[in-house]
């Protein structure tokens, strides 16, 4: 794609063309030539929407919750932008998308724009797309933007933590569902959403749910410390006041499929974005997002320079078959490779 | 797998429009399209025109296969064109039509810019060799 293409193509999203925007989260998802110059050229239009993430356990009724979420936010005037991210089959790499089938409310309304995000087994390369993605719709003028995925691992959990608010879903009676988030996605979730709470084990999960927060905002509560408990170190006295504007997680009840709730959730979420921009924490929070990002491109863009660099002397598998007849080993040839990239850095220093 | 090498993939939006319920087809057809290593993006049964366009033209797809059994093809097919040249997405997106159509309104539909109407007992494997085929390359 000629820079003049792109060129029309950032300025015909930023003219609210609904085709380009499409198009631009293509060329970033497909990581096609240019794509690097398209999300440059769209970063000094980012930086006003809220982004919210939602994830959970496949069938809590998270494409539902997004659906209703963003009906919500369209009668209150505003334009939302949703992402949802779906597993692909590492065999094929072919994916069925099935989350929009779930966006009824919304048919027909094109301030609604619905994306769907196949993991095209991106080796952690699929955070940088959804959050590449999140800035296109951000600078095309989104006020809300939600990205939706399946919480079940780390790569989850990375796309996530690109929003300002994570918000979890849990299914009631999932007691045991409950004790598996506690170890990665438990901790991220800024709102916790039992949804179906029509149901009749709602209210224990939701007691179950707030039971872990109290937990995880006093870590030494779970611990039977009897008499060889410890006096508390005093770091933790200086930290009181931070500790004092800590967002304690939220537990809201929702049915989905019925809206009902939703009302609330959107004002536990505004609560929380409020909380974020009072306390300073949502400029530290972008801040901290895009040295992330900074080093990821790097980490990415490094390991490409080496990838090359190791083609072009034949290639991973002489090494390692040199490295199996012990004539070398690992820690030997990860130095060589590496060795003109380090002297070429330090000559360059001033 | 590096950064900036391409990660294409041909992506499809599987469409069942209008008051037609027999979604096995569709259904078969996105898991043959899926196994074959295309993303599919499946609009769920009774779409009108309207949100077929939407999706098309938000998912950018390369691929519009339309499923229609209810014989309404030559009132629904139409309108969704129409819809896609609205929003520029009509130029590169490869349309194609599974379902019971009449020879005579085969010819309509190809007039009208479908690609490939595939009737009942088509092989996957034709389908899926004529959608590799015919999809449009982008810059």
């Amino acid at each position: 794609m000629s820079r003049a293409a792109q060129r029309e193509l950032v300025e015909e999203l930023l003219d609210g063309k609904h085709r380009a925007l499409a198009r631009v989260i293509t060329k970033i998802e497909n990581r096609s030539p240019g794509y690097r110059d398209v999300v440059s050229a769209l970063h000094e239009h980012t930086g006003d929407a809220d982004v919210i993430g939602i994830t959970g356990s496949p069938g809590a009724g998270k494409s539902t919750l997004v659906d209703k979420l963003a009906r919500t936010y369209r009668d209150a005037g505003l334009t939302v932008g949703v992402i949802a991210v779906d597993p692909s089959s590492p065999f094929t790499g072919g994916a069925v998308l099935g989350d929009r089938i779930r966006m009824a409310s919304n048919v027909g309304d094109m301030e609604v724009f619905f994306r769907s995000m196949s993991a095209r087994g991106q080796l952690g390369g699929l955070s940088t797309a959804t959050a590449d993605a999140v800035k296109a719709l951000d600078a095309f003028g989104k006020d809300k933007v939600i990205i939706e995925t399946v919480g079940a691992g780390q790569n989850e959990v990375d796309i996530v933590r690109t929003a300002d608010t994570v918000t979890v879903l849990v299914q009631p009676g999932s007691g045991d569902d409950v004790q598996m988030l506690k170890a990665g996605i438990l901790e991220i979730g800024d709102v916790f959403v039992v949804n179906k709470a029509d149901m009749p084990s709602a209210d224990r999960t939701v007691a179950e749910l707030e039971e872990m927060i109290h937990m995880r905002n006093d870590p030494t509560a779970n611990l039977d410390l009897g008499h060889h408990g410890f006096e508390e170190p005093e770091v933790a006295v200086e930290d009181e006041e931070e500790e004092n504007d800590r967002w304690t997680p939220q537990v809201v009840k929702t049915v989905a499929k019925d809206g009902e709730g939703v009302e609330n959730l959107v004002d536990v979420l505004a609560e929380h974005r409020n909380y974020l921009e009072e306390t300073g924490r949502l400029a530290a929070k972008a801040r901290m997002r895009y040295a992330e990002e900074i080093r990821q491109l790097l980490r990415e863009d490094t390991a490409q320079l080496l990838e090359a660099e190791l083609d072009r002397r034949g290639g991973v598998e002489s090494y390692a078959a040199a490295v199996y007849d012990r004539e070398t080993d690992p820690y030997t040839v990860a130095d060589e490779l590496i060795e003109p990239l380090a002297d070429c850095v330090e000559e360059r220093r001033d | 797998m590096s950064a900036d090498q391409e990660q294409r993939a041909i992506r499809c939006l599987v469409a069942k429009v209008g008051l037609d319920g027999h979604d096995r087809g569709a259904h078969v057809i996105a898991r043959a399209f899926r196994d074959a290593g295309f993303e599919v993006i499946y609009s769920g049964l009774h779409r009108a025109p309207d949100e077929i366009v939407q999706a098309a033209v938000q998912e950018d797809v390369d691929v519009l296969g339309i499923s229609i059994l209810s014989g309404a093809h030559n009132t629904l097919v139409p309108k969704v064109i129409e819809g896609l040249k609205e929003y520029d997405a009509f130029e590169d997106t490869l349309i194609i039509v599974g379902g019971i159509v009449p020879d005579d309104d085969k010819a309509k539909l190809r007039e009208l810019g479908v690609a490939e109407i595939f009737g009942p007992g088509t092989p996957m494997k034709q389908t899926i060799e004529f959608v590799r085929e015919n999809v449009h390359e982008r810059t």
